[in-house]
């Protein structure tokens, strides 16, 4: 599968982009950004959001157009002209939304587009052969080639990609936040995989937000910083954290979570009380309450029911028994709108798909869950909005300062203050969020914590979900810990270590 | 590592000015698009009467005609109205037509009529409005695609009014409602006055409302807009409802233009609706649209055809003339699309 002429200086790099600059009306992305990947490296792309790293990666796909900068791959000036002539050339991109056809099978997925077919007939044998191959070097062989690719999980769509990537005889695989979908286990798996296709000169670009991931995979990383390359080839196992945060960020972040100055009290209002929520196939017999200033966190793999949880509580999804009380009263099954009116809020898992209005302005989504407050007999009273909406934007200190921005404009971590904006507009009582930071880049993460941390002090109640548990222990006061949908532990954060919290998260999983 | 040089802080001012340099014309050119699309279409209708003037000097440009072509719009324009609503807010509503046709029927029976006029339209209302009802409990409860919840309404509806009439015309006594079609007020038939208030109260609801507001979220992003507390189902029935109460008044209108209630009454009338609300600019996946465009949509719409007929071009050219307007407004959105990603 490597290519044919064997004596490709290793040291030589295989890839070199100077100078890259791309300009968007108005902006300019990318402002000079170097990128130099040798072969059988897993070179690291750092950035906070909004740094340029995803214009950059799709001027590599072909995908941008870059105004000005050289493109040296294999030793000779290039430009690709389309994704599909740089996938030809042996670079191939796998975004963070997976671009596969869900109805299809593995090996069609796989080979879409560069079928085997004799006069117009895919050839149906050799391709699932192929396929077997692909995935039998990735180490998967127990994908079946005719599965439907609907129906795997995320961690074997990703394989699926990766084969894809293979198919085309890639030499390099870009790879956008790829642990973003996977627990644990399955982070560990994929960088076997990525591993292994080192070995056989494959060179990987890996973008991640996790700094221990970086050092764990990475052999030397590119630092970009509001479109220009701060820092270049360093070594990824030795480079001191301090001073790639420094690079990204310009200053240092150094305490991200906020203790509580107040010690727990015991004697505050009960905001929510759940009683033996059960959900057939999700979740069974799952009781706790968030008190006010309290912020509870859930830790737990995906797939552990953890979503499914908070989606129930907020009247999204029916409970098949047990019985969630708000504020003291009991909720109706399924009364979302009851739920949100009396002050309730949710920031899901998936902001785009679940959370943002993407055409409308910063504005208008973060008033949406209080359009009552911001109207009299029905009519609204935009100036109002527009003032309050401004407001946030300049607390939350989202980027652009401007209300009017559409959403679809900003980076993933300004997104998130978005949704979160909306309900420090709506002014609730419990705010219940799902994996606020996944996304989020490190100098918003911080910013982020510390407004968790000052809605908790101002008398909300909270719960977490996160799949980090570094992140659920430092910013919760009390943590539960779920396994196949059950509460297996239940404790004062302080109590716990990440490697116990690990350690029951793990126990009894398929490893 | 080349730009450590550069102090962090004025690093930070310099991003800061480009933000802000940038975000204004920007903002005010996002906002604009739709405008410059409507000045367009009100391009389109200058130009058609331009070429109304030069082809048909005699007949084209005459009172009478103009008159002719704001009433024939003023029915398709008021269940234009209803089908906007529906489409941004995600659905499409294929009965309106045939409820038109239902709701005309039903209020000129000799029952309803021996009632008054105050009946007959009270009738045609409930009748828009019950039916729609159903279309929106369908979709919003029984979770049929509105594609196929209304299409049965189509269906359904016509054969129901061909029950209720026999197939036969009903002749309308109401001399009132016959007025609506031959009377001035200003100088136009009050049918004219009837589009133009609904088309205000629509323009003002979308607008200036939380209901309107919600019908762009709900088509925008149905999932957020659930998650933001908006009674999705409620908001869905409510606007398949609008559609009809559209249908319900449209029905009115054309029973005072024909003097009479019959099966046949807006048959066809959904497509026209349907591409006027296009050709208008509104998104057929909804979430996006303004009211402004549908109206001119109707506009240019009926301009073509009263066009069309001056200089005695047959209905089969008509319908080409109509299916090839679609594709090129479409194909400009797209185009305008573009433009802005």
């Amino acid at each position: 599968m490597t290519g044919q002429d064997g004596d490709v200086d290793v040291s030589a790099p295989l890839l070199e982009m100077t100078g890259i600059v791309k300009e968007f009306p108005g902006i300019r992305a990318l402002d000079g950004v170097d990128l130099e990947v040798r072969a059988s490296e897993v070179h690291c792309l750092l950035g906070q959001n909004g740094a340029g790293k995803s214009t950059l990666i799709k001027v590599l796909a072909g995908a941008h157009r870059p105004e000005a900068g050289t493109i040296r791959w294999q030793g000779a000036d290039i430009s690709f002209a389309s994704p599909l002539a740089a996938l030809r050339r042996g670079v191939a991109t796998i975004y963070q939304e997976l671009d596969l056809v869900d109805g299809l099978s593995v090996a069609e997925n796989i080979y879409l587009g560069h079928e085997a077919s004799r006069g117009g007939f895919t050839r149906r044998g050799q391709l699932r052969a192929d396929t077997r191959a692909l995935l039998a070097r990735l180490g998967h062989a127990e994908i079946s080639p005719s599965r439907e690719v609907g129906r795997l999980s995320p961690a074997g769509k990703q394989i699926v990609s990766i084969a894809r990537a293979l198919s085309y005889d890639a030499k390099v695989i870009v790879m956008d936040e790829p642990s973003a979908v996977l627990a644990h286990d399955e982070v560990a798996n994929l960088f076997r995989v990525i591993r292994d296709l080192t070995a056989t000169g494959v060179a990987v670009v890996y973008i991640s937000h996790r700094l221990d991931e970086i050092r764990e995979i990475g052999d030397r990383v590119t630092v970009l910083k509001d479109g220009r390359t701060v820092g270049a080839g360093l070594p990824a196992k030795t480079t001191p954290t301090r001073e790639v945060v420094t690079l990204m960020t310009g200053r240092d972040v150094e305490f991200p979570f906020l203790r509580r100055t107040l010690p727990p009290d015991v004697d505050r209002t009960e905001v929510l009380r759940v009683d033996g929520l059960s959900r057939t196939g999700e979740f069974q017999n799952i009781s706790f309450t968030v008190r006010a200033g309290e912020i509870v966190g859930i830790a737990g793999l995906v797939g552990s029911g953890r979503s499914e949880i908070l989606e129930t509580v907020y009247g999204a999804r029916r409970p098949s028994s047990g019985k969630v009380s708000f504020l003291g009263k009991r909720l109706r099954p399924g009364a979302l709108p009851h739920a949100v009116a009396t002050g309730m809020g949710l920031a899901p898992e998936e902001r785009k798909s679940q959370a943002l209005f993407m055409r409308e302005s910063i504005a208008t989504n973060m008033t949406a869950a209080s359009l009552p407050h911001y109207s009299r007999f029905g009519f609204l009273n935009h100036r109002r909005e527009l003032t309050d909406a401004n407001q946030q934007v300049r607390s939350l200190d989202v980027r652009p300062h401007d209300a009017r921005r559409r959403v679809v404009t900003l980076s993933g971590g300004n997104q998130q203050k978005v949704v979160v904006g909306r309900w420090l507009l709506h002014g609730c009582r419990l705010l219940l969020l799902d994996e606020p930071t996944r996304g989020v880049d490190v100098g918003a993460r911080a910013e982020l914590y510390a407004l968790i941390r000052g809605l908790a002090d101002s008398g909300v109640g909270v719960l977490l979900v996160s799949s980090e548990v570094p992140e659920v222990l430092g910013l919760a006061d009390r943590v539960l810990v779920l396994r196949d949908g059950r509460i297996v532990h239940e404790s004062l954060a302080a109590e716990l270590d990440e490697s116990q919290v690990l350690d029951l998260v793990m126990q009894g999983s398929a490893v | 590592m080349t730009d450590q040089s550069v102090p962090p802080a004025e690093e930070q001012v310099r991003v800061e000015q480009a933000a802000a340099d940038t975000a204004a014309p920007r903002v005010t050119a996002l906002s604009r698009i739709s405008e410059v699309r409507n000045l367009g279409l009100v391009g389109v209708l200058v130009v058609l009467t331009t070429i109304g003037g030069i082809s048909q000097p005699d007949s084209f440009l005459t009172r009478s005609n103009l008159i002719t072509v704001l009433t024939q719009a003023s029915v398709i324009g008021v269940i234009t109205v209803g089908m906007t609503f529906v489409i941004i807010g995600g659905g499409i509503d294929l009965s309106v037509g045939s409820l038109m046709g239902l709701a005309s029927v039903w209020a000129t029976t000799v029952a309803t009529q021996n009632l008054g006029t105050w009946a007959v339209v009270f009738v045609a209302l409930v009748v828009g409005v019950g039916f729609g009802l159903v279309n929106g409990v369908l979709i919003a409860y029984g979770r049929l695609v509105p594609f196929i919840a209304t299409l049965a309404m189509m269906a359904t509806a016509v054969g129901l009014a061909q029950r209720i009439s026999n197939k036969q015309t009903q002749i309308l006594n109401s001399v009132a409602i016959n007025n609506l079609a031959t009377n001035k007020i200003l100088g136009l038939p009050p049918l004219v006055w009837i589009f133009a208030a609904v088309a205000v109260v629509g323009w003002v609801v979308l607008n200036r409302t939380t209901y309107g507001r919600r019908t762009l979220a709900l088509g925008g992003n149905p999932e957020a807009a659930r998650l933001a507390g908006v009674n999705t189902r409620v908001h869905t029935v409510s606007l398949y409802a609008l559609s009809g109460l559209c249908a319900g008044i449209g029905a009115i209108m054309i029973a005072s233009q024909t003097t009479s209630g019959s099966s046949t009454n807006g048959d066809g009338y959904e497509l026209n609706a349907i591409a006027a609300v296009i050709i208008g600019g509104t998104l057929l996946a909804g979430g996006s649209g303004t009211l402004v465009g549908s109206v001119l949509g109707v506009l240019v719409f009926t301009t073509i055809s009263n066009l069309l007929i001056q200089n005695n071009l047959q209905t089969e050219v008509q319908n080409i003339v109509t299916g090839v307007i679609i594709v090129i407004a479409v194909l400009l959105q797209r185009r305008g699309k573009e433009a802005r990603g």
